[in-house]
């Protein structure tokens, strides 16, 4: 019997995604192993077209693999059933993308509590726990606001309420600062910042260096694969100071 | 002239001092156009009586200073792995940084890709830092404007360590 504390949350293992035939064929993700522990933050980063979007579908239950293990806390979900598959989604993981994906219809309280709706939660509870989660991301305010009422840092700070509606094991964001400006990307990355101290596992794939450097993990990635690995937690040799170009 | 980069070049092997500038010229292109032409002689110079390169004397054409073959001295090849393995920044410029790769990577003695993946990490150290720094000051600080003008200039570091890091993978790719 594993230990349940150490066995990684979200596990992938040789996951590889084909498209096309012949001369047309585009190994989008190529035999990737990846290990994601309770409560780390692993951000993945490189170029466009090297596959971490398409390696972040495979891994929350968006699209299924051409060959290889998708698993979530212990489960297998590349092979599990069409409902199978969209409850996990639901319960499992929590989806944060580049362009928001809000309702444009819906208020900002009634997008942060579809999901909890979805999976079957009474409108009270679903309500309550919306409330909640809109007063963590600063934004309790502008609960019966539309979403075009709001900048683009808040409208991502509402998707990340929302991923969390049903305490996902992991929250998946696919460039969640790529459309954003730099107060807007400061905002975003102490929301991240607080969801990684309280304990959230995250994956992020992004270009952006400012959110890659908030992780625990650094994953490079080129053409499917992935290239090199580094551990950011530790110190660094130099001090703010000598960056800022002052002496001694 | 950083000793460093001079030291560095050495590496690769015995060389006399035009040919060292032949090979800065090279890999700097119009941005050395400023070099002195002695400026490496000076250099050699002083490595050669700090004990880090010695100097041999070709027996013909008198005391013509391109007659000096310069080697390293065992101290001189401890200095330059030191060199390779330093992360310290911004102090060495950019051109420093670049002359530390296409040196590592003439001599063969490290891998331009390691080294440019070890001073990727330790920015991404220094950019949580200052991000963190940052966040912890109040909003519209003089002080937090100046992280933020730290934060950006990481930034921009970090980008160009992206494109060496894309330039030497192609080049290890050819070669």
């Amino acid at each position: 019997m594993s230990d349940p504390s150490t066995e990684p949350v979200l596990r992938a293992v040789g996951l590889c995604k084909k498209y096309g035939t012949g001369d047309g064929l585009v190994r989008a993700v190529d035999g990737v192993d990846l290990d994601v522990a309770t409560g780390e933050t692993v951000a993945v980063m490189g170029p466009s077209g090297c596959g971490k979007s398409t390696l972040l579908h495979l891994l929350g239950g968006l699209d299924r693999p051409s060959a290889g293990e998708a698993w979530l806390a212990g489960r297998r979900i590349d092979r599990l059933g069409e409902r199978a598959l969209a409850r996990m989604r639901r319960t499992g993981v929590g989806f944060v993308f580049q362009a928001f994906h809000l309702m444009k219809e819906l208020t900002v309280v009634e997008n942060v509590e579809l999901p909890a709706l979805l999976d079957g939660r009474s409108p009270r509870t679903a309500r309550t726990r919306a409330a909640e989660l809109l007063d963590r991301v600063g934004l309790a305010d502008r609960a019966r606001f539309l979403p075009s009422a709001l900048s683009g840092g808040q409208r991502q700070r509402v998707a990340v309420a929302r991923a969390l509606s049903n305490e996902p094991l992991v929250v998946l964001a696919d460039e969640p600062t790529g459309n954003l400006d730099s107060a807007a990307t400061a905002d975003v990355l102490r929301l991240f910042e607080d969801l990684h101290e309280s304990g959230q596992t995250l994956v992020i794939v992004t270009h952006d260096e400012r959110i890659a450097a908030t992780a625990d993990r650094l994953i490079s990635m080129r053409d499917g694969a992935f290239v090199d690995e580094t551990r950011l937690t530790g110190g660094t040799t130099g001090n703010l100071g000598a960056l800022a170009g002052l002496d001694g | 002239m950083q000793q460093e980069v001079v030291l560095a070049m050495l590496a690769k092997e015995p060389s006399h001092g035009y040919e060292l500038r032949a090979r800065l010229r090279h890999a700097l292109g119009p941005v050395g156009e400023a070099m002195n032409a002695g400026q490496i002689y000076v250099v050699l110079t002083r490595l050669e009586k700090a004990g880090l390169v010695v100097c041999e004397r070709s027996t013909a054409g008198g005391d013509s200073p391109d007659r000096k073959t310069y080697l390293l001295t065992s101290a001189g090849q401890e200095r330059v792995a030191e060199w390779f393995a330093d992360v310290g920044w911004p102090k060495p410029g950019l051109a420093e940084f670049h002359l530390k790769l296409v040196a590592a990577a003439a001599a063969g003695l490290a891998d331009p890709l390691t080294i440019v993946d070890t001073q990727r990490r330790e920015l991404l150290r220094r950019l949580r830092d200052a991000q963190r720094a940052a966040m912890n000051e109040p909003d519209h600080s003089d002080a937090a404007l100046l992280l933020e003008g730290i934060v950006l200039r990481l930034q921009a570091d970090l980008r160009w360590l992206e494109a060496c890091d894309q330039r030497w993978t192609i080049r290890r790719g050819t070669s």
